[in-house]
Order: C-alpha cells, then sequence, then structure tokens
C-alpha cells in the first residue's frame, strides 16, 4: 500500500478531478504548471520552509496530554499542537504556499472563502505579507457566529464580502468565489483553502499540509520511539487531516480517524456527515462523496462549528474511505462543546471547535486502547468560538 | 435566436406557455434550464430563479414532463441545460431514455469539462442526443479542439469570461473567438453569456450561426410574464432585418 497520488487528471480513484465550466479551465491549468514548476524547484521550498519557520512558527509541538490521558486511563494521548500557528490554525501552511506561487504568476489580487474564518484571516494575513490585495468571501451566517474573525480581516486590509444565498455559509461562499474568478481570471488567484474543488487543489492544498504529519512522525519517534496506533483528525474539507495522514498512509500499522461533525441529529440538513450520509456526486469542481437530494440537489447541513459545516469532502478522503485506509466517524454539537471543556480543564488548552469533535473522538476511544498511542491534530485554537462557548455554557456566566 | 428560460421559474405549470410565447416571438430553440442549488456559473438572475424554481417543485423529471408538454404542440428543438450532479443522481442512462421519450434533443451540462465528459457523451450519443459544449475566449487551441470533438448540433461560444447576466456591451473577446473556433468545426456556432439587448443582436448578426439570450429572458419572466412574446421579438427584430436601433 503506498500514499496515494491523483493522477494526471486529477483523479483519486473514482474520485476528484476537475469539473468546472469551460472558463475556468484555463486558470487552473496555468496554476497546476505553476506549482509543478515549484515544486521541481529547490528555491521555492526554501522559501517557504523559511517562511514557515520565521512567521508562522513552525516546527508546532507535539505535546504529551497527561493529565487528560491519566484521567481516561487507556492511551497515551499526543496533541500536535496546530493551534499555536500564527493565526491560530493550520491554515496558514496552505495560505503561505499558495501566496507563493500568486507571486510566481505574477497575480496581485487573491480572493478566498471561508467558513469559520480561520482561512479567510490566514489568507488575509499572508495578503498583508505580501501586499497582495484580498477579498474573502463568507456566508452571512458564518460572519455572524464568528465576528471575531470578520473583525480580524479587516484589520489585516481585507474586504469580506458577506454571501447571502443557500445556506449561507462555507459551500454558498465557495460558489461566490468561484463567480468572482470566472469573472477576474486575468490577476486574480483564488486561494481555495482546503484539500476541497478542482485539480490540483485538493493535491497541492494537501502537499502544503504534508508537513504536519512529516513533522509529527519524526517527534513521534522521538517520543516514543515508534509510530503511533491511531491518528485523529478532524474532517470539513479535510486539509489538516489529509495534511497528517498523509506522509503515514503507507504505513499500515497506523489507524487513520477523521471525524465529521454529527451536528445535532442524523435527519438531512442537521448534520455534514457525508460518508454515513451521502452518496458520490459533484460539487464545487470535485467528484466526492457529497449530502443531497434525491434529485441531486445539495442538501443543507449544520454544525455548531462553521469550519466542518459543509456538503462534501475532500476526494482523498473519499478514496482513502472506500479502500478502507482511512475510519470515518461522527461527533454531534453537544460532544464537541463537552470535549472542548475536557481539553481545556485538563491540559489548559482551548481548541477550536473544528477540532474539539477531533478531541471527543480520541476521549471516547483512548479508555479502550491502554497501551497505545494516539495523536490527535489539534487544528486551530478556541479564541475565535469564545461567543460560542459562551452561547452554550450559560452557567459559567452565572458563576 | 436561442433563448434561455429556467424551468419551473414560477412554477412547472407556466413553463409550457411560456415557452411557446418565446417561440411566437421567433426562438427557434429553446434552453431548457434545470435548476441546480449551487449554480457556479451563474450570475443572480439565474440563481434567483433557479431558487423560485426548485421551491415550486420543480426537479429533473418534472422538466421532462414539461418538455413532453411542450411536445404536444411545438417541433422547436429542446436543449435541456444545467449541471453534472442532478444528471448524476438521476443516471445517465435513464437520463437519455427519458429525455428522448420526452422529445428532448440535446443536453449542455456547464461543469462537465471536455476531460471528464467521455461517458456522459456515449450515452447521450448512443441515445441519439446532441451534446453541447462550451468554449471560452481562454479556451486553448487544444481545448478547441476537444470542444469540436465533443459536440454535437451546435457549439456554445461563451462571449466573455464571467457567468451569465446582461451587459451593456459585448466584450472585445468575442469575436476572435469566432474565428478560432471556426477553424475547429464546421457546426453552427451560437454565442451567449451577456446578450440582452436588440443592438448586441444586431452587431452578431452574420458573424455567429445563432445568438443566445438567457439572464434578459429570465428577468423578463421574472418581472412580467405576459409580455415575454413581445419581448423576445424585440430581440428577433434586428435577425428580420426589420431592426434600425
Amino acid at each position: 500500500m503506498i500514499a496515494t497520488q491523483p493522477d494526471a487528471g486529477g483523479h483519486f480513484g473514482p474520485y476528484g478531478g476537475r469539473y468546472v465550466p469551460e472558463v475556468l479551465m484555463s486558470p487552473l491549468e496555468e496554476l497546476q504548471r505553476t506549482y509543478d514548476e515549484a515544486k521541481q524547484d529547490p528555491e521555492f521550498h526554501k522559501e517557504l520552509d523559511h517562511l514557515l519557520r520565521t512567521y508562522a512558527g513552525r516546527p508546532t509541538p507535539l505535546y504529551y496530554a497527561k493529565r487528560l490521558s491519566e484521567q481516561l486511563g487507556g492511551a497515551k494521548i499526543y496533541i500536535k499542537r496546530e493551534d499555536l500557528l500564527h493565526t491560530g490554525a493550520h491554515k496558514i501552511n496552505n495560505c503561505l504556499g499558495q501566496a507563493l506561487l500568486a507571486l510566481r504568476m505574477g497575480k496581485k489580487r487573491i480572493i478566498a472563502e471561508t467558513g469559520a474564518g480561520q482561512h479567510g484571516v490566514a489568507t488575509a494575513t499572508v495578503c498583508a505579507l505580501f501586499g497582495l490585495d484580498c477579498t474573502v468571501y463568507m456566508g452571512e451566517e458564518d460572519m455572524r457566529r464568528q465576528s471575531p474573525n470578520v473583525f480580524r480581516m479587516r484589520l489585516l486590509g481585507a474586504k469580506v464580502v458577506p454571501v447571502t444565498s443557500g445556506s449561507r455559509t462555507l459551500k454558498d461562499a465557495i460558489s461566490e468565489a468561484m463567480r468572482d474568478w470566472v469573472t477576474n481570471i486575468e490577476g486574480t488567484h483564488y486561494l481555495l483553502g482546503s484539500a476541497l474543488g478542482a485539480h490540483p487543489y485538493p493535491a497541492m492544498v494537501r502537499d502544503f499540509h504534508r508537513v504536519i504529519g512529516l513533522e509529527a512522525r519524526e517527534q513521534i519517534l522521538e517520543a516514543e520511539g515508534r509510530l503511533p496506533d491511531t491518528i485523529i483528525a478532524c474532517v470539513g474539507g479535510g486539509s489538516n487531516a489529509i495534511g497528517i495522514f498523509h506522509p503515514f498512509i503507507a504505513d499500515e500499522g497506523v489507524g487513520l480517524v477523521g471525524v465529521e461533525a454529527g451536528g445535532r441529529s442524523m435527519e438531512l440538513g442537521q448534520h455534514a456527515v457525508r460518508f454515513a450520509g451521502g452518496l458520490p456526486g459533484v460539487l464545487q469542481g470535485t467528484r466526492s462523496y457529497l449530502l443531497q437530494d434525491e434529485d441531486g440537489q445539495i442538501a443543507l447541513t449544520h454544525s455548531v462549528s462553521a469550519g466542518l459545516d459543509y456538503a462534501s469532502v475532500g476526494p482523498e478522503h473519499a478514496l482513502l474511505h472506500d479502500i478502507g485506509r482511512a475510519e470515518y466517524c461522527s461527533c454531534d454539537d453537544t460532544h464537541a462543546i463537552e470535549a472542548a471543556v475536557t481539553l481545556s480543564h485538563t491540559e489548559g488548552i482551548i481548541p477550536a471547535l473544528e477540532s474539539a469533535h477531533a478531541v471527543a473522538e480520541t476521549i471516547r476511544r483512548a479508555p479502550l486502547h491502554p497501551g497505545k498511542i494516539f495523536i490527535v491534530n489539534l487544528s486551530g485554537r478556541g479564541d475565535k468560538d469564545i461567543n460560542i462557548y459562551r452561547e452554550n455554557l450559560p452557567e459559567l456566566d452565572r458563576l | 435566436m436561442i433563448a434561455y428560460l429556467t424551468a419551473g421559474d414560477p412554477s412547472p405549470a407556466a413553463t409550457p406557455g411560456l415557452v411557446a410565447a418565446l417561440e411566437r416571438g421567433g426562438a427557434d430553440l429553446i434552453e431548457l434550464g434545470v435548476p441546480f442549488s449551487d449554480p457556479i456559473a451563474d450570475g443572480p438572475v439565474i440563481q434567483l430563479a433557479g431558487d423560485r424554481a426548485i421551491k415550486a417543485g420543480t426537479t429533473l423529471k418534472r422538466v421532462l414532463e414539461m418538455a413532453a408538454e411542450i411536445r404536444k404542440t411545438s417541433q422547436i428543438p429542446l436543449l435541456l441545460f444545467t449541471y453534472l450532479n442532478p444528471a448524476l443522481r438521476y443516471g445517465f442512462e435513464r437520463l437519455a431514455a427519458d429525455a428522448i421519450v420526452a422529445g428532448i434533443d440535446g443536453c449542455l451540462l456547464t461543469d462537465v469539462s471536455v476531460e471528464e465528459a467521455g461517458d456522459y457523451v456515449s450515452v447521450m450519443r448512443a441515445a441519439g442526443l446532441d451534446t453541447v459544449f462550451l468554449a471560452a475566449p481562454t479556451s486553448t487551441e487544444e481545448r478547441l479542439a476537444l470542444v469540436a470533438k465533443y459536440s454535437s448540433g451546435f457549439v456554445y461560444l461563451v462571449s466573455r469570461t464571467g457567468i451569465t447576466g446582461e451587459q451593456t456591451s459585448l466584450s472585445s473577446s468575442a469575436m476572435p473567438l469566432v474565428d478560432r473556433m471556426r477553424k475547429h468545426t464546421a457546426l453552427p456556432l451560437a454565442m451567449g453569456f451577456g446578450i440582452s439587448t436588440p443592438a448586441h443582436v444586431a452587431e452578431l448578426k452574420g458573424k455567429v450561426d445563432a445568438v443566445v439570450v438567457g439572464s434578459a429572458v429570465v428577468r423578463q419572466i421574472e418581472r412580467d410574464p405576459a409580455g415575454t412574446e413581445a419581448f423576445m421579438s424585440s430581440l428577433t427584430q434586428p435577425l428580420k432585418g426589420e431592426w434600425h436601433g
């Protein structure tokens, strides 16, 4: 079993590909050419590594969560601290990489979508860093629930455009960003924030996040002298998960667990559990598992976490699911919030709501696996979610 | 003259009558837009029409029923115009068979690139349906050759980079695309995206084989469905040589 790679057309088995209106084919081909050249160029890697170390704060620690592990009385839990990166989440890895590509293409205007706002903040940050014009599309509903990040983006000089179509969340923000791109392909780069969309995005975004898994591998070998038994990560589009999974795919002894958003219930429209609740289909440029109704219309989704609230999932995850190399489960809103409280109390780490889904699955599994080693990818920190935690934990305000 | 309308807007029952009005107004081919929840290539006019149509109960199956209804009284060519996912969910084989029975002549799926078109084209062609593809000003010569190869019936030229929607003047990228595409195909060439006034139509007269008016028709139906025939007539005037705008 080797690490999965897409074919020349960007297919991961039956998934992925490039399903876009003809107008977008030329900028996608340009991006692919530029990325292929950059991959071969040592100068590109040198510059990106330098930025990741000196600006973003890599490597991030792999932290042994002793109190949490002892309290659960099972597996030894390590936490990959992507939450400690500049801008508060793993998203900056990909943004730095794509910004360098935009500079290579001579594109001075960046557009992006954002759900939770973490990708939007990371995009606004790199645009400020490189002096690029920045427009971020964000669903109106997400702007409401992630208002601190909206302000952060504006403070960084970005224009945040509310999206009022559809469910007013991440999916609609992506559609709006694609419409902008179709209209302004000359001079504009679409800095897509997850391992989603048309080729080359899924493979390219994954490559920019592989650093998470590469570091974790080295760090766990140093700490434990062996590979972990299980790696757990939350999966919205799936960029943090594929980033930490990918360098371990060839290691069959390492279990890979993706956690989707269970939302309020398993009724269609109340969750974002694409594998158990969806079927393969095509949305926004790629073929993957998709929450849809019987007429092929895309279903509405719900999660307390805006970053997991999406009807489709990255195509490489779809392949990993089908071949059984990764396992996908879900965690509902309530358990995610409980897990965030537990991690805050035992380790002094407030996770992002997205990452709290992975923490919840870790907490559920750890007692069942004494002697095993787990790594949970803490993809982001919880500062942006303070208002939502507050709404859900009113008792803390009454103390 | 090709007219696009979003099938099922404002209601499935209204569509056959609106198609008849467009035909009386001079439309030679109708694109029946099947609404999709996430239309990435469409501007706000068609997006909102799609939302209304979906709310009114429009599905691909329902659009095929509308086509059969239209066929009872008209032989105007009908092209299904939609996105891939509704067709995938319906199933290509089943769609091809049901479309033929309903009297559909061809199909255009906006987000199917020529690279991903193999299965779709072979199933549709085997059933006797035309497959129309888009060519854009940004398409390379290689891609135009593929568009020519996979298209039948006609080739749909996108007049400019952008989403569907009306605009005041035609893009300067429109004419070079016509010349480039001609070198790759003998199929009729239709041009659309942004064509909304008799002046646009007059400008394209004699340069392409057909023009497509979409958002402007959809907007007319939204504002004043009873005026659809007159509106269509005003757009076809320049083609009849009676227009002096």
